[in-house]
């Protein structure tokens, strides 16, 4: 929360007229500071009103939004759209590779990139490619003690740092030194976490939360560039099922899970789109950031709805597969009463749940031992709103 | 080749194992049914099949191994090695598994041993063994063939001598491992399980009719003889891989790669084509295992093989053979040849020591 004074000369400090929005102290107050600045747009009867009330509406909103505003955009946008969301622009982006040492498209791309980062390079965004864990990737190993995409927990990243630590907590703990806080204005602005499954998916892009606009216009964008192959968006925003992943470091993560491919193996095409869908994600960055306007647009999305188990005996051993209907359907329609398990002597169980879902991460490799065989989603049309870069200078805020 | 009969000793004793890598699940499920049935035998089966769990450590962990490549340690040098309390796991468990199943080369062995395993390269369902003229193992891939006809089947034959073999199945009188892809590690796959069971039922099937007397008759079998390995493209400082498995060569195991096929796609885009002056079968293309051996895939040559007609012994009519030169060729191949001594039926069914077998909860 700003006070008055810091609210005005940050206002003021800029030649481009631009007011930092959060929570007003009183109204007459800052308009009091405003008119003592002599700023002559604001002194513009027309201009000051409509500042004041849009400062004034997003005081009073729930959202706790910081806006940039610029004030001839300002008053255009006023009579076309007040639903621009203004952000600043993406310049730190990080793409990262070898979260599972053995899903090889990532760790084979982020090498690449590392040697060489002319693929990757964008105007005016610091691309950084990364190895997340490098032990894993030299051993071809999911993980060496704890898996990586599920220790950037509170609790792990404000441990006290030590050598005890299990090795993918410490590495946790620098990878939010490097690309963030988590949570915090330094974090990194977008961070892609490459991933292969031995599940069906395609190139399925991950979102984790339905609220950021930011990357619903990305993926937007990308699905419109590589159709018509198509690039489903499953969404991970759920209470029980979110899960604390590397990429959750940036404020605007996106997860990229290309298969199927068997851990520790790479295929050149598993290997190309994943590429093919990178190139289309940093054309959108640098698009936002040159200043395009993406006007509103709606979003298909696979919410995560159940993990659903391999049926087990008492001791807790699997006693069925996944059904041949069911293997490799992923984002197909899965009914009440359709074939989900098949025992080893043949009998067929069913999926008895209370409407259609679309299964996916169905017999995904590394999720036996996380008791899960595949998860049930359910669609959902998300809408973003406009998006623009702010064109003053970018805030650390 | 073909006029004459063999008559071969009943493929009495019959080891069938799993988890001989710890990820290749679809053996380690077959393997762990088996044993939590423990399937009471017929009498007239005329088989003993002992169900063995070969690396539970490595099961445990759904990892290919644990410290060494269980499968690579059968060569008679690692058998007969010392053991101390540093020796791998593997290494030890090789020896416990050749007391169990062998001794490799001796008269005790297991008449046959089936090792399961699973690959991620598209080849279907292959024999892999080290000879081309056992003739059982002939048999029943000939037999297998014309059963399932859902999947194609294959033999590959790695021409080693005995002492150099150092898989599982080289470890029997007769021995074979059934391959069967493409499954990613770590996962089963119905269709895949259920086409290794049906495998491992015709080739008990088959064991069962041979031992009751049955004649097959004589024909040719194609086989894939193993030329050589192909490793991927690597940097010349780091050893890393610099190029991936051409797309149009990727799934493509037994289609005839030519010279100047496409063999790799460097990550520049560039392809790689086959250098060879032979046109070859590849096989285990791509499969992940063999990233660290070295290998992307393996070249074979294909030929048509005679087998004769085969039959067991009957009852008293030990060692009789047509001779002829091949015949003593062939007799110092066939391993485990019993000299004027009868041998017993066993009946008896995945009653190893829990010790031996490891965990088969």
């Amino acid at each position: 929360m700003y006070n008055t004074t810091e609210l005005c000369s940050v206002v003021s400090g800029h030649s481009s007229p631009a007011a930092i929005l959060c929570k007003c102290t009183t109204r007459t107050a800052f308009i009091s500071q405003l008119v003592k600045k002599r700023q002559p747009w604001i002194l513009l009867p027309g201009n000051f009103q409509r500042l004041l009330s849009r400062v004034l509406k997003l005081a009073l909103s729930s959202e706790g939004l910081y806006q940039l505003f610029n004030i001839p955009a300002f008053t255009t946008a006023m009579t076309s759209s007040t639903n621009v969301s203004c952000f600043h622009e993406a310049r730190r982006v990080a793409i990262f590779g070898g979260t599972h040492g053995n899903e090889m498209s990532g760790v084979t791309l982020v090498n690449l990139w590392i040697q060489n980062g002319k693929e990757i390079h964008r105007k005016g965004v610091e691309t950084k490619p990364f190895i997340t864990n490098p032990r894993a990737v030299e051993k071809c190993t999911r993980y060496v003690d704890t898996d990586l995409n599920r220790a950037f927990t509170t609790e792990n990243l404000s441990a006290p740092s030590g050598d005890d630590l299990p090795y993918e907590v410490q590495r946790a703990q620098q990878i939010n030194e490097i690309f963030g806080p988590k949570g915090s204005p330094e974090a990194y602005d977008v961070i892609f976490d490459l991933h292969n499954t031995t599940s069906n998916m395609g190139c399925t892009l991950i979102l984790e939360s339905s609220k950021d606009h930011f990357n619903l216009q990305m993926m937007h964008y990308i699905k419109k560039a590589i159709a018509p192959d198509s690039c489903p968006v499953l969404l991970t925003e759920h209470p029980l099922l979110k899960y604390s992943t590397s990429r959750s470091v940036a404020k605007h993560p996106v997860g990229l899970e290309v298969g199927p491919q068997p851990q520790g193996v790479l295929r050149s095409n598993i290997f190309e789109s994943m590429r093919v869908v990178l190139k289309h994600a940093l054309d959108f960055i640098e698009l936002f950031n040159e200043g395009l306007e993406f006007p509103p647009c709606t979003v298909d999305v696979f919410r995560v709805s159940e993990k659903m188990d391999y049926p087990r005996d008492t001791n807790g051993n699997i006693i069925a597969m996944v059904h041949p209907n069911l293997q490799d359907c992923d984002w197909e329609p899965l009914n009440p009463g359709d074939p989900m398990f098949q025992t080893f002597d043949g009998t067929t169980l069913r999926y008895e749940g209370a409407g259609t879902v679309y299964p996916t991460f169905i017999n995904e490799a590394a999720y036996y031992e996380k008791q899960q065989a595949f998860v049930t989603t359910r669609r959902e049309t998300l809408a973003a709103g406009a998006i623009k870069k702010n064109i003053g200078q970018s805030y650390s805020v | 080749m073909e006029g004459r009969e063999v008559v071969l000793p009943t493929v009495s004793r019959v080891a069938l194992c799993g988890g001989t890598h710890g990820n290749e699940l679809s053996g380690v499920y077959l393997v762990r049914e088996r044993l939590k049935r423990k399937r009471k035998v017929e009498e007239e089966d005329h088989i003993s099949v002992v169900t063995v769990m070969s690396n539970p450590r490595a099961v445990q962990q759904c990892r290919r191994y644990t410290e060494t490549d269980l499968n690579r340690c059968f060569t008679h040098a690692t058998l007969s090695g010392p053991v101390t309390d540093k020796t791998p796991y593997e290494i030890v468990r090789s020896q416990e598994l050749n007391t169990l199943l062998g001794p490799k080369g001796s008269p005790e062995a297991m008449d046959l041993v089936c090792d399961l395993h699973n690959t991620t390269a598209n080849m279907g369902l292959c024999l892999i063994a080290y000879s081309d003229c056992d003739w059982i193992s002939l048999h029943i891939y000939r037999y297998l063939q014309r059963q399932m006809s859902d999947i194609p089947v294959r033999f590959i034959h790695f021409d080693l001598p005995l002492n150099e073999a150092y898989s599982l199945d080289s470890v029997g009188k007769h021995g074979f491992a059934i391959e069967i892809g493409p499954q990613a590690h770590g996962v089963v796959r119905s269709n895949i399980l259920s086409t290794m069971q049906e495998g491992v039922q015709h080739m008990l099937e088959w064991v069962h009719l041979f031992n009751s007397g049955t004649q097959f008759e004589g024909g040719k079998v194609d086989v894939y003889t193993m030329v050589k390995n192909v490793d991927y493209p690597r940097d010349f400082e780091t050893h890393g891989i610099t190029a991936a498995i051409h797309p149009q060569l990727q799934d493509r195991d037994f289609c005839l790669l030519r010279p100047n096929d496409p063999v790799f796609q460097t990550f520049s885009g560039e392809t790689l084509k086959y250098k060879g002056t032979e046109p070859l079968y590849p096989f285990f293309i791509n499969e992940c295992a063999y990233y660290e051996k070295g290998i992307a895939l393996s070249l074979a040559r294909q030929r048509s093989v005679g087998i004769p007609s085969i039959r067991s012994e009957r009852e008293g009519e030990q060692g009789k053979r047509t001779s002829s030169a091949d015949e003593m060729e062939e007799e110092e191949k066939i391993k485990g040849e019993m000299e004027g001594e009868g041998y017993q039926k066993l009946i008896e069914y995945g009653e190893e020591s829990d010790s031996l077998n490891g965990q088969h909860n």
